[in-house]
């Protein structure tokens, strides 16, 4: 089936891996590395719920991951032409970065990337969250099974 | 049409840690220590492993994987030194994985070395993603990139036990505060080792090949411990 909506009602839609070269100088083919992982996962997922078609896929995203969210929706809108996920939106989650003192245990939210304690001023290099690149939930539709329903 | 919604909760790299896992598993096994060297293009990367292999000739046996966009150039150089180098090739690829790890590691004799040092494929992101199965990332960073790259990169500079700082013979004719960098990157990571180096005048590579040899060791030490086991 020939898919209209690659990458959904993505602002860069119409725009080319050299556009997006432009504007994010540390080269593209990362997310798109990042971006093929996920249709592996948004695939195997959408055959094992026998989905015809998934139209929502919720990821979390850390602060402190490589992953620039608008490049990714890019990335995945061009590879997943012709898939079940054609014209899927992203909605990406910004998880923030969390780290825990060895010293005191106290969690706390690393802001301006300062990675040590406020209680003990010690360096911290315990992350409970921030590096996430995680897929969530889908949704979308199921093919009808006979009779069932 | 049902639509449904369906729970999924996976990691979009778990392909790639678990081949990272398999790899450290390898390295554990035979014993050797393992880097995985990252900077941006020109930092020095192929130079530091020069000065390396010049530095431990004799003391340790070495060998190194190539990680580069294109060509075989830098691999060449180091075979030059008579250093085993296997060159992986990324087609436009930005960074290594641990497949490409894992292929490339079948050429080497791991039993026979000491040590193996990755040159990732020069840039400040991507490599800091993807987990190679190494036991510390070391991170160069020259004068002539400026003292503010700390602020702009910050998993690379989290994620690296080691930063070196190269280049410092040109520190007479630019504008880059070492002691602005080391303020930075502290507060990204306070349990950093930073060796400032010149590759050029070999200035610095002392406290580096130092620091090197106690990790191989500490490597060796706790395979020998889990022999006695
Ligand atoms: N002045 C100076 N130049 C250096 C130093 N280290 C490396 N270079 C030069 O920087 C350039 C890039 O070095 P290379 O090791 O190929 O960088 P790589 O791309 O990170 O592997 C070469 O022309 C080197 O001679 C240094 O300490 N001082
Ligand atoms: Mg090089
Ligand atoms: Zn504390």
């Amino acid at each position: 089936m020939p898919c209209f909506a690659a990458g959904g009602d993505h602002p860069r839609q119409g725009g080319s891996l050299n556009d997006l070269n432009s504007w994010h100088e540390d080269s593209i083919v990362h997310e798109l590395s990042i971006a093929q992982s996920l249709l592996e996962i948004v695939l195997e997922e959408s055959r094992k719920h026998r989905m015809t078609k998934v139209r929502v896929i919720r990821l979390q995203v850390g602060e402190l991951a490589a992953v620039v969210p608008d490049s990714l929706m890019f990335c995945f809108g061009m590879i997943s032409e012709n898939t079940v996920a054609c014209g899927a939106i992203l909605e990406i989650e910004a998880v923030p970065v969390v780290a825990r003192c060895s010293q005191c245990q106290l969690m706390f939210e690393v802001e301006n990337h300062v990675f040590s304690c406020p209680e003990c001023d010690v360096p911290v290099m315990d992350l409970v969250s921030g590096r996430d690149l995680s897929v969530m939930s889908m949704e979308g539709e199921r093919e009808e099974s006979d009779g069932a329903d | 049409m049902g639509q449904i919604e369906v729970p999924v909760v996976r990691n979009i790299l778990q392909a790639n840690e678990r081949l990272a896992a398999s790899n450290r598993r390898r390295f554990q096994e035979a014993g050797i220590y393992v880097i995985n060297l990252m900077s941006s293009p020109g930092a020095g990367k192929t130079s530091l492993l020069e000065k390396t292999i010049d530095g431990l000739a004799g003391q340790l046996r070495m060998a190194v994987i190539e990680g580069d966009i294109q060509s075989s150039h830098d691999a060449e150089r180091i075979r030059t030194k008579g250093v085993q180098a296997v060159q992986i090739n990324t087609e436009g690829g930005c960074h290594l994985d641990a497949n490409m790890i894992q292929i490339a590691v079948e050429s080497l004799e791991l039993e026979n070395l000491d040590v193996l040092i990755i040159e990732n494929v020069g840039n400040l992101v991507c490599p800091a993603e993807f987990d190679l199965g190494e036991h510390d990332k070391v991170m160069i960073l020259s004068v002539t990139e400026g003292d503010d790259k700390p602020l702009k990169y910050p998993l690379m500079f989290q994620l690296s036990s080691v930063l070196v700082i190269n280049k410092v013979d040109l520190l007479p004719y630019i504008h880059c505060d070492v002691q602005l960098i080391r303020e930075r990157t502290r507060q990204l990571n306070g349990n950093q080792e930073i060796f400032e180096v010149s590759c050029t005048s070999g200035s610095g590579m002392d406290l580096w090949l130092e620091w090197l040899k106690k990790k191989v060791q500490g490597v060796k030490d706790q395979l020998s411990r889990q022999g006695e086991a």
